[in-house]
């Protein structure tokens, strides 16, 4: 075949880098159209309560606006992803701050905020509930029958733990450990611009992740047929998971002032209203129970991983299933349960938010990994060792792991590459005699790839490659970019199996109108499971193009051109469609939760070192590890800036992210008191990447977007540990945390650590 | 009122009221949309663009008092044929993901090394510390901007 | 963007004295704007009250730093880049120059002046506790004249300051008479950078054969001003640095401090760290 250059694999350079690097790329706030109008909120200033009265301030001249309420909903009022319990306009309830109950639309952006201001509700006030214990209790009940949103129950080998295990077993070890929320804080806030015709129907620009959600969502509100909902994805500055189920709530929220406005309509948000209305990562409460043998060994295991979902179900189920899965960890149980529930709060719902629930539940085994180490007197690694998932094993929902596993050697590459043996020894000697108490901790994990079970295949993924008419192939996916480097590796992979330069391969706009769907843009599956397609898709029309027989076998890319203008000339159009295939070994059963839960796994193991001031209490962050088994590297530069940019997040939601509700008010919605990263506040990062090709991806890869953000809080707080002697299982873990812990032990030291 | 400013070695005069935000002044009446808001009160550097040789937070500039200056916005900073060296950099290192603080923090690296062709990591880092990146966790930018700076030969 | 800009006046008279004209005569009240990186925030969120500005930005008569053979004079409007690229400052008032260099970001430092620091009078502000500690003069200018006074009589409670309606701040007076004492600044915020500060100490003292011949201490966010810290003071004043008299200056420090918690952090952390910033400098000593 014909020779050229690996392109996968390689760092090819970012496809629409150029127009990023010189300001030329498109944002949704960047874009105008003809006879725009724009759109704004008025939102619900009460956790919980029934709307009295709206009435409107005679001095704003409200002739000149558009009002859009829940009456003019022409379909269903509701934004489904799960279930139907979010309105999509409140009317008559309201069950959060920040509720949306009307939209306004005017020519004249800088009229809204007063008009805005000037609209008047009055409430009945009910009492509202704002934490996961007080949603259990049920004292109140502000959702279904129960607050509980779904449950699941994980009981490996669909058995509960024999009892005797509980009363023969050396040691038992119990912890609780809890996460808080956290602002996906992408640098562009959610924004949409919304046009509507009676004959063609709607068409919504944004910042998304997922166009086809978008159409579905249009499709519900305005009882209209998908073909006439066509959603164009534009350049989209960070998600994250922040953009995957909310723009449904704002697209429909802009197309509704389009409509009863007659006017295109842009609805942008600005920080502060992003912050507090939008979507956030879910709390979560985790409570593990283990049996352990003298050596370190895990005997049975009870999990209680509860999360807070806010006030309406909208993703809850899946980050609930997703964070069940990871609860066991990379380990081997001979006996485990895991009862997982998602329960109502009256905050705005919480969604997705990279990890989607892994983070949550990760974070309380590894922690609970290092309690065990200690109660038991042993190294964390070697707890650790003893107890590692290896291939041939399986997993606790019953999954066989045929594909090779070897976290053992993992785990020796990691901490010889850190050092982590002669730093501890080092930090615990020194420690003593210094003002900066240092540490150095493990997290070893894991984190699923593509869909859980049966999801892939039901989403039935679709991908074309089409001929342009210059001949040049052109990938058609909904796939959007939005940093993680979507065009840049389909293309790669594109380029490769066709044998073409990477610079020949082009990649259209995500515009429903245009492009199949090939799922979400999310759960890590863009480039193994579209990859593949996107493979697929190639070598179908190298095949369709040989078969002509204008393309000899080695061909150059100029041959291909001429080939490919041919075959335009007598057929028109060359469209290459290909629709995943399940592997038919791939079995899921989702009443038992057991099965096959994911195609494919990355490992990894990650080593933090921090410092603790003693004056300030404020930890740091001073170096990280990160090493990880992924498949195949599609492009290093693009993967290693992933767990880069993860890990960054990842000290953010255990050091610095703090999400502050009053009376269900986000107190802290601006950037100066909502605390991420600068670039002064990063470690040096090391980050290495193993390959063991998965066969289901192109070139064997497995998904690494989520990865990077389940492993550095645990091994962040295990490294605390080490450097100030207390065990804190909370995150955020704000100097304050760890000022008033010490302040208790310093005055009841007989006290042992929270 | 009519003001009058350099933008990227054009003048121009605009008609806007004094309290305008040059930020706004940019984008919606030069329709310079390169220079992007992300929180409005000069935390995240996303608007950032060099007003008489210095780096300021366009978002809290009134364009009153930007009346006379020499602004270089992002799109004033890539030549007829050629992308600036540190725009270079940006993508051969990959300091560009999703893309939205790129323009403010090429143009903070910019300043950086005007002011400091031979900038030490640690000055780097504090030289972009008022530009938050969700996404790159800022080790690619610092590559990038040493790579520039490498390139830059010291006048 | 919550505001309607058409809605706002803003005002640039040429001159120092025009600008003081207006803020003496005029019917309308005008709120003077420097660097705006204070109230463009507001503005930014819906919160400017006053409608009418007027622009100190540009004013050269306000914008200069004079060094004298037994002083440094900073005109108010000089930004913090400004004072962080005077050697003089640098050298001898580094407190100061420090304070300058963790003001926000490189960006807001090209804008922000030490004058609207002062003036918009939060307790957190970043350079008060080093101009406390240099026992600082400000001088205030009217149409009417001028006057000068101690820095530590500026602020009177909480947001309020000794300025008149018609009066600017003009600038801000550093003796060169700290030679020989040892210095000591340290702000502790929720971020290495951009972060606002929970609480700051500055302290500077003259040492001789181990008694502390003089000391200052200043802090923010102890107090709803920036504050001297007196009592600390007086614990350690004529006194050596020994490990009672740390425990004294320690405790006095925390009877008098009168921090508050709210969404960036805890009064007890802020005195406990206030308290521990302090053992921090005296153990240099």
């Amino acid at each position: 075949m014909t020779n050229q250059r690996q392109i996968v694999g390689h760092s090819s350079p970012r496809k629409e880098g150029a127009a990023k690097v010189t300001g030329r790329a498109q944002y949704v706030d960047d874009l105008t159209l003809p006879g725009m109008w724009y759109g704004a909120t008025v939102r619900s200033t009460i956790p919980r309560g029934r709307i009295v009265s709206i009435t409107f301030d005679p001095a704003i001249p409200w002739h000149e606006f558009t009002i859009v309420s829940a009456a003019d909903i022409p379909g269903e009022n509701a934004i489904v992803h799960v279930t139907s319990d979010q309105p999509c306009l409140a009317s008559g309830r309201v069950n959060h701050v920040a509720e949306p109950i009307l939209l306004l639309a005017h020519p004249d952006r800088a009229a809204l905020p007063a008009a805005v201001a000037a609209v008047n509700i009055a409430y009945e006030e009910l009492p509202a509930v704002f934490t996961i214990e007080d949603s259990e209790s049920q004292k109140e009940i502000i959702w279904g029958e129960d607050n509980t949103f779904k449950t699941f129950l994980l009981q490996k080998d669909r058995q509960p733990v024999p009892d005797k295990v509980w009363r023969s077993a050396d040691c038992i070890v119990e912890g609780e450990y809890r996460t808080g929320a956290q602002e996906q804080l992408y640098i562009e806030n959610n924004g949409v611009i919304a046009e509507y015709s009676t004959g063609e129907g709607i068409t919504v620009r944004g910042s998304m992740q997922c166009p086809y959600y978008l159409v579905e969502a249009l499709a519900h509100v305005f009882r209209l047929p998908a073909e006439k909902c066509r959603v164009i994805q534009t350049e989209t500055g960070g998600a994250f998971g922040g953009k995957e189920d909310f723009p449904s709530v704002i697209g429909c929220h802009a197309a509704l002032l389009a409509m009863k406005s007659g006017h295109p309509v842009k609805l942008c948000y600005d920080r502060a209203e992003d912050m507090a209305a939008t979507t956030k990562r879910h709390p979560s409460r985790t409570r593990i129970r283990t049996a352990v043998s003298r050596d370190g060994k895990l005997l049975a295991g009870e999990i209680d991983f509860t999360i807070d979902g806010g006030a309406y179900v909208t993703l809850s189920p899946v980050v609930l299933s997703r964070g069940t899965i990871h609860a066991p960890g990379p380990y081997h149980w001979p006996h485990l349960t895991v009862r997982a529930k998602a329960v109502a709060t009256n905050i705005p719902p919480h969604g997705a938010f990279r990890g989607f629930g892994a983070p949550q539940s990760i974070f309380a085994i590894e922690r609970h990994m290092d309690k065990i180490a200690h109660t038991l007197g042993l190294a964390p690694e070697e707890v650790r060792r003893r107890n590692f998932l290896t291939t041939g094993d399986r997993t606790a929902t019953g999954q066989l792991l045929s594909d090779s596993v070897d976290l053992d050697r993992l785990l020796t590459r990691a901490l010889e590459e850190s050092g982590y043996h002669t730093k501890r020894a080092q930090f615990a000697k020194e420690n003593p005699g210094s003002a900066m108490k240092k540490g150095i901790g493990i997290a070893s994990f894991f984190h699923g790839a593509g869909f859980t079970g049966s999801g892939e295949r039901r989403l039935a993924s679709v991908v074309t490659i089409e001929l342009t008419a210059a001949g040049q192939p052109r990938i058609l996916v909904s796939s959007t970019e939005f940093g993680q480097g979507t065009n840049t590796i389909l293309c790669q992979i594109a380029a490769e199996t066709l044998h073409l330069p990477y610079d020949d391969v082009l990649i259209a706009q995500p515009d429903t109108s245009v492009v199949p769907n090939s799922g979400p843009t999310v759960a890590s599956r863009t480039a193994m499971v579209v990859g593949k397609l996107v493979e697929r898709a190639a070598l179908k029309l190298l095949s369709i193009l040989m078969q002509s027989g204008d393309l000899p076998e080695d061909f150059t890319p100029e041959d291909f051109r001429r080939a490919a203008t041919i075959y335009l000339g007598r057929h028109g159009e060359l469209r290459s469609t290909v629709e995943y295939e399940p592997a038919a070994s791939i079995f899921w059963d989702d009443e038992r939760f057991s099965g096959d839960a994911y195609p494919a796994y990355a490992w990894a193991v990650y080593i933090a070192e921090v410092a603790v001031d003693t004056a300030t209490y404020s930890a740091q962050v001073t170096d990280f590890y990160a090493l990880q088994e992924v498949g195949r590297v599609l492009n290093p530069t693009l993967a290693t800036g992933q767990i880069e940019g993860g890990i960054a997040q990842a000290i953010g939601y255990a050091l610095y992210e703090k999400c502050i509700w009053q009376n269900g008010v986000l107190a802290n919605n601006q950037m100066t008191n909502y605390i991420i990263p600068t670039s002064a506040d990063v470690p040096l990062m090391h980050v290495s990447f193993e390959e063991v090709p998965c066969p289901h991806g192109p070139g064997g890869a497995k998904g690494i977007g989520e990865l990077p953000m389940d492993g550095p809080a645990p091994a962040i707080l295990n490294a605390i540990e080490q450097a100030t002697g207390i065990a804190f299982n909370k995150i955020p873990l704000l100097p304050e945390d760890i000022y008033e812990q010490v302040e208790r032990m310093t005055t009841a030291p007989a006290e042992t650590a929270a | 009122m009519t003001i009058k400013l350099t933008i990227n070695r054009e003048e121009s005069a605009i008609e806007a009221p004094p309290m305008k935000r040059l930020l706004d002044v940019l984008r919606e009446d030069l329709h310079l949309t390169g220079t992007k808001e992300g929180c409005g009160e000069g935390e995240c550097g996303a608007c950032a663009v060099i007003v008489n040789g210095e780096l300021v937070n366009s978002c809290l500039v009134p364009v009153l008092q930007a009346e006379g200056a020499r602004i270089t916005t992002i799109e004033g900073l890539a030549g007829e044929q050629r992308l600036h060296p540190i725009q270079q950099c940006f993508l051969e290192e990959g300091g560009a993901q999703c893309g939205i603080c790129t323009p403010g923090m090429i143009l903070a690296a910019h300043h950086l090394l005007q002011k400091n062709p031979r900038p030490t990591f640690v000055q780097i880092q504090e030289g972009l510390a008022g530009n938050l990146c969700r996404c790159t966790g800022y080790t690619r930018i610092f590559k990038a901007v040493q790579q520039a700076a490498n390139l830059t030969p010291v006048p | 963007m919550r505001s309607n800009a058409a809605q706002y006046d803003l005002i640039a008279p040429g001159s120092l004295d025009a600008v003081l004209e207006v803020l003496a005569s005029s019917t309308e009240r005008y709120t003077p704007i420097a660097g705006g990186t204070e109230l463009m925030v507001a503005f930014g969120a819906g919160h400017l009250q006053p409608r009418k500005l007027i622009s100190l930005w540009g004013l050269e008569e306000l914008r200069f730093i004079d060094v004298t053979s037994d002083a440094v004079v900073i005109g108010a409007s000089s930004t913090f880049t400004d004072i962080r690229r005077d050697a003089v400052i640098v050298n001898e008032f580094p407190l100061l120059a420090r304070a300058a260099s963790w003001t926000g970001s490189i960006a807001n430092q090209n804008r922000a002046t030490i004058g609207g620091n002062i003036v918009n009078a939060s307790p957190a502000a970043d350079s008060p506790p080093a101009l406390l500690v240099y026992n600082a003069a400000v001088t205030l200018v009217s149409a009417r004249g001028e006057r000068t006074m101690p820095y530590r009589e500026f602020h009177l409670s909480y947001k309020k300051t000794a300025l008149a309606p018609d009066e600017l701040l003009y600038s801000i007076t550093l003796l060169r008479n700290v030679g020989g004492y040892k210095q000591y600044i340290r702000k502790v915020g929720t971020r290495n950078a951009q972060a606002i500060s929970k609480t700051a100490l500055a302290a500077v003292a003259r040492v001789n054969k181990n008694i502390i011949e003089d000391i200052r201490i200043a802090a923010a966010s102890l107090r709803e001003v920036p504050t001297r810290l007196p009592a600390a003071e007086q614990a350690l004043l004529n006194k050596p640095v020994s490990t009672e008299t740390i425990a004294q200056a320690r405790a006095a420090l925390i009877a008098e401090a009168k921090p508050i918690d709210d969404i960036r952090s805890t009064a007890s952390y802020r005195a406990n760290v206030a308290a521990n910033l302090l053992e921090e400098f005296l153990r240099t000593l």
